[in-house]
């Protein structure tokens, strides 16, 4: 009686485990089914007019993203430029001052702004920007992704300055520094790797962004000339040439998810690798 | 001289402390601006329709009937599948992360699994449709058809596309943010605790269930709202898959919708300001439904840390 239970036992620990190992690899391989089905179908796109063109029509071979791939990098570019220091500057007041009533309803927030739909936030930027201008723009799509991008770097800014040791911020202004200087010399420039993996996992995270970029920077067949405008992006283009019923134009979309899916990937595993290995 | 420097220092540091608050202040206000900007441009359908706008199975532009019920239904069923995957299969992850695996395995094995949260939305949502879907029409789908068939969630041609699709890319997706907040808990639970376990002569499935599950219940259900907080609003990838009809069906296999497809697909082609109001009131929906969900989790964990504090 006593012997079988433990066998019962022990059978049921070797099944639990088994199939926590089996999950385990679960995950893997449908993280390498996805990579590499992006990898190859993707590859099959790349040749010179896809980097350099222009979209064409279907059936023609000649059509491209160059333009999309201007235009992505110029929303995110303007998102980063107005994202980063809001974010940095929340984050240190988070840090340096937030211990108050009034830093805890913002940390509080931005937990929750961390959850909310992208798409709910073009939405929000569809309303504030393309309603005001009377017209879809780049900007209202670099507005939207500065906004996806504010509560992460904020929220990892804090948590990096956290982990600087208080002796150093006295030491500091014990010398005779003042506040601000002794946060942007002393602070950041220890927290350093920790800000800089907080920015790149957040730019990688908007990289990737579709939703919030359909109702305010929309696409555009064109050059990006400025972001005043409907402006051409790849993951829009993306959703675009997906759910065409045109063959050439679907190897397309499969061409910019893998830009797309390279960038972000080369992002993480960019300041995983390399920035952990820094720091120790 | 010194005076002045000293004044100097401090209206610069005053400013730095205020600019640095302003900076903090953004988010608030930008959430504040997100309700009241959606309630502002949702007000004619808000007043057209009021509470039945919740209830209604109609979305017809052309007769300007809109309703959410349909979308709000396919929100949480798609959101319901999702979690029934991901919840246990984190489980399970979490568990071969911290208990089974040896560092060496646990680290490179923890590494893909967060690489796999950083995958876009819409390399899911492209692979879902070309690589996913043809594979539940084929295999899955007909496997679920012959075994539970007499099921009426299992009825109707198995396309590959619609609402079970939608839910397994979207467990999926909220697989990796459920494990690792898991593995964290499991990894706060004192070693003291599991050894005394061990030492009693338990197996590791026993320590599991009775001693670290108990001991991070609070945790784990966190963890589980933070997944569902995330699958409610995913957009990208289930507009690609989940079919995009506005029929409520009981069937699995049948196309369906969420807010956000609905969001995704349509909001373009939105041209009269009523349908457009109709579309900003889907947001709103969306919007208080994922505060709620996050206010709760974010309170739940709050406490738990109290709690965790006072022990």
């Amino acid at each position: 009686m006593r012997r079988k239970s433990r066998n019962a036992r022990k059978g049921l620990d070797g099944l639990v485990k088994a199939l926590s190992s089996l999950a385990a690899l679960t995950g893997i391989v449908f993280l390498v089914w996805i990579i590499c089905e992006v990898l190859i179908r993707g590859a099959q796109a790349f040749n010179w007019s896809f980097f350099t063109a222009l979209p064409a029509p279907p059936g023609t071979e000649r059509g491209g993203v160059a333009g999309a791939i201007l235009g992505t990098v110029g929303i995110i570019a303007l998102a980063s430029v107005i994202g980063i220091p809001v974010g940095i500057f929340g984050g240190t007041y988070l840090s340096e001052f937030g211990g108050n009533r009034f830093g805890g309803v913002v940390r509080f927030a931005g937990n929750v702004m961390m959850g909310v739909p992208s798409i709910v936030i073009g939405l929000f930027a569809y309303g504030v920007i393309v309603l005001t201008l009377g017209h879809f723009s780049g900007y209202a799509g670099a507005v939207a992704l500065a906004i996806i991008m504010l509560p992460v770097i904020a929220r990892t800014t804090e948590d990096m300055l956290a982990l600087v040791p208080n002796a150093l911020r006295e030491s500091a202004l014990a010398l005779g520094s003042p506040r601000w200087k002794a946060t942007a010399a002393i602070l950041f420039r220890a927290a350093k790797s920790g800000l800089i993996t907080g920015v790149l996992l957040a730019v990688a995270r908007v990289s990737g962004e579709t939703a919030p970029l359909l109702f305010t920077a929309l696409n555009s067949p064109f050059w990006p000339r400025d972001l005043n405008q409907p402006t051409a992006n790849l993951t829009v283009t993306i959703f675009n040439y997906a759910m065409s019923p045109y063959q050439d134009w679907q190897r397309i979309a499969w061409g910019a998810s893998l830009l797309i899916m390279a960038a972000v990937l080369a992002l993480n595993v960019f300041t995983r690798v390399v920035l952990r290995e820094r720091k120790r | 001289m010194k005076m002045r420097r000293k004044k100097r220092y401090r209206s610069t540091d005053v400013l730095f402390q205020y600019w640095s608050a302003f900076c903090a202040l953004v988010i608030i206000l930008v959430m504040a601006g997100i309700l009241a900007e959606l309630a502002v441009n949702s007000r004619l359908s808000l007043r057209e329709f009021g509470f039945g706008f919740l209830v209604s199975r109609d979305w017809n532009p052309v007769t300007r009937q809109f309703g959410a019920l349909s979308s709000i239904y396919g929100t949480l069923v798609s959101t319901a599948i999702a979690m029934l995957i991901a919840v246990p299969l984190s489980l399970v992850i979490a568990l071969f992360l911290v208990e089974l695996a040896p560092p060496a395995l646990s680290k490179p094995v923890g590494f893909a699994i967060e690489l796999l949260a950083a995958i876009p939305s819409i390399i899911f949502g492209m692979w879902g449709l070309f690589v996913l879907a043809p594979v539940m029409a084929e295999h899955v789908q007909p496997a679920l058809k012959t075994a539970f068939g007499f099921l009426p969630l299992f009825q109707g041609p198995p396309t590959g596309i619609g609402m079970l699709t939608a839910g397994v890319i979207l467990s999926l997706m909220i697989l990796p943010f459920i494990s690792a907040v898991m593995r964290d808990v499991f990894a706060m639970v004192p070693p003291v605790v599991k050894e005394s376990a061990h030492g009693l002569g338990a197996t590791t499935w026993e320590v599991t269930r009775k001693v670290t599950i108990r001991y991070g219940a609070q945790g784990l259900l966190g963890a589980s709202f933070l997944g569902l907080g995330r699958a409610i609003g995913e957009t990208m990838a289930v507009t690609f898959v989940i079919g995009n009809d506005h029929r409520i069906s009981a069937s699995l296999f049948a196309p369906a919708n969420s807010i956000a497809s609905t969001l995704a697909n349509e909001f373009s082609e939105a041209s009269e300001p009523l349908y457009l109001s109709a579309l900003i009131e889907l947001g709103l929906v969306l919007f208080i439904i994922t505060l709620l969900i996050q206010a709760a989790a974010r309170l739940w964990l709050r406490r738990l840390e109290k709690g965790a504090g006072v022990k």
